[in-house]
């Protein structure tokens, strides 16, 4: 397959930025869309050129690292899929093909496709875990009862890889569906509610202070996310996080 | 335990604009229910809706609802113009492609637009119909402030932009019938209102409510329109 890349270029947080268009021949449609910018980067440095900046590290669609905004879609025009699981075979010989960074205020561009993700970590900082006391009297996880049902909601909610495609495909670029997902997580199980109305309060401050937008209940973050993070978690932030700000938290 | 005030955070604005969005969708079946009565055909009908604008216009309990409902579209607009800037604040550059309709519908994608459209279409309708029952010089029938007349003869082929009002109005209905079908459902999500069993309940009850009122608004200019031809 032969294709034209139309890549956002930046050399760094202050440099404008640009779009720069790269003709690759002779793409394979098995490789996976990492692997054929490994092959264009490959040509840019045999040009004596500076290879294109990105983030990737698993590419077995696990950790979240791989963004891009292809075409005009977060990971592509793949469902259920990150960067890395995007195959060549999903394009045609001939396409032309935009490739972006994630936009959003709260993840400022490193260089050309890398963006920094480090909001979300804070978020997780202000409140995203169980405090437990480990003295040597921990009490067995499975130990504590839990309805099949409700284990496995917060199993769906914690598969988050936090990414980042939520906020690059939302409109407002707002993290909802990423917090959501990491409240619901501790929110539906035993050992997450003596933090649970603090945890809300907090994750969805620190939100707000990191300069995400608000919820538009659009839908399109549930639709990109890699990991088919439902909405309901959204639902379920909402309420808690009346209920936290209602008992005076 | 947060520094943060409740009203100041995101959720609050959402939550905010649910409600007010929500008691509004009550406004207008009230407001439907009234003007249905157009529908009925001469001096019967006539003294029928002239009887309803004097009632809305006088008692008290719906007095009372009616400074709800300013209260709500006033909220409703400025929570809205401050959600909408925060939002385009939290994307300063924007993508060179951005494939919208992959992901999400199209209302959901221009409430602001509609909203806006529906606002524009709120003031001119309240200037031709509000105030004039209001403030107004009013023709009088039976005892009554002939608000009747003032309709029919508004949306006449006797006034000289009786056509550009009747398609004015059906145009801003349908506004309202996209904002509607987003906002209803919308509301109950902000709300933190979401059940397997009720949410699929509450969606298709926000399509028949977001097509079915518009549409039965948007008849009856076309109904007076066509009846005085």
């Amino acid at each position: 397959m032969d294709l034209t890349l139309n890549v956002w270029r930046q050399n760094g947080p202050e440099d404008k930025g640009r779009m720069e268009a790269y003709p690759v021949f002779g793409v394979s449609p098995d490789m996976s869309f990492l692997e054929m910018i490994d092959m264009l980067n490959d040509q840019i440095i045999r040009d004596g050129g500076d290879p294109i900046a990105f983030d990737h590290d698993c590419r077995e669609g696990i950790c979240g690292m791989c963004s891009m905004f292809i075409n005009g879609e977060a990971h592509g025009p793949g469902r259920g899929v990150t960067t890395c699981q995007l195959h060549m075979r999903s394009f045609k010989d001939g396409d032309e093909i935009t490739i972006e960074p994630w936009r959003a205020s709260a993840f400022p561009v490193v260089k050309d496709l890398a963006v920094d993700r480090s909001a979300f970590d804070r978020i997780i900082q202000s409140g995203g875990y169980v405090s437990v006391n480990t003295s040597g009297e921990t009490l067995d996880a499975n130990a504590i009862p839990v309805p099949k049902p409700v284990a496995d909601e917060a199993f769906s909610a914690a598969t988050c890889i936090g990414c980042g495609a939520c906020v690059a495909s939302c409109k407002n670029a707002s993290a909802m569906l990423f917090v959501s997902a990491k409240v619901s997580q501790f929110a539906l199980l035993p050992q997450g509610q003596p933090e649970r109305a603090s945890r809300v309060k907090r994750m969805v401050d620190q939100m707000d202070e990191e300069g995400f937008g608000n919820c538009t209940n659009t839908g399109a973050c549930a639709v990109e996310c890699p990991k088919g993070i439902d909405l309901s978690n959204i639902a379920r932030m909402n309420r808690d996080f009346l209920k936290a700000s209602a008992d005076g938290e | 335990m947060s520094n943060n005030g409740f009203l100041k955070s995101s959720l609050a604005k959402k939550y905010l604009m649910a409600l007010t969005g929500l008691f509004l969708c009550t406004f207008l079946l009230g407001h439907l229910a009234g003007n249905l009565q157009l529908f009925i055909q001469g001096a019967k009908g006539q003294q029928a809706f002239n009887e309803y604008a004097e009632f809305m216009t006088t008692f008290p309990l719906v007095k009372i609802l009616s400074y709800l409902t300013y209260a709500s579209v006033l909220f409703h607009i400025v929570d809205g113009i401050m959600l909408s800037m925060r939002n385009r604040k939290s994307r300063p550059v924007g993508y060179v492609k951005e494939k919208g309709s992959a992901n999400a519908s199209w209302s959901s994608r221009n409430m602001g637009i509609l909203g806006t459209i529906i606002a524009v279409f709120l003031v001119s309708h309240m200037q031709t119909f509000w105030y004039k029952m209001h403030f107004g010089e009013m023709p009088m029938h039976a005892g009554l402030k002939d608000l009747h007349t003032v309709v029919l003869a508004f949306f006449s082929p006797e006034n000289s932009i009786g056509l550009i009002a009747v398609v004015g109005y059906v145009l801003a209905q349908a506004a309202l019938s996209f904002h509607l079908v987003h906002g209803f459902q919308s509301g109950f999500q902000s709300l933190g209102l979401r059940h397997p069993r009720y949410t699929p309940i509450i969606e298709k009850t926000g399509y028949l409510f977001g097509i079915g009122v518009p549409l039965l608004f948007a008849s009856i200019p076309v109904f007076l329109y066509v009846n005085q031809l």
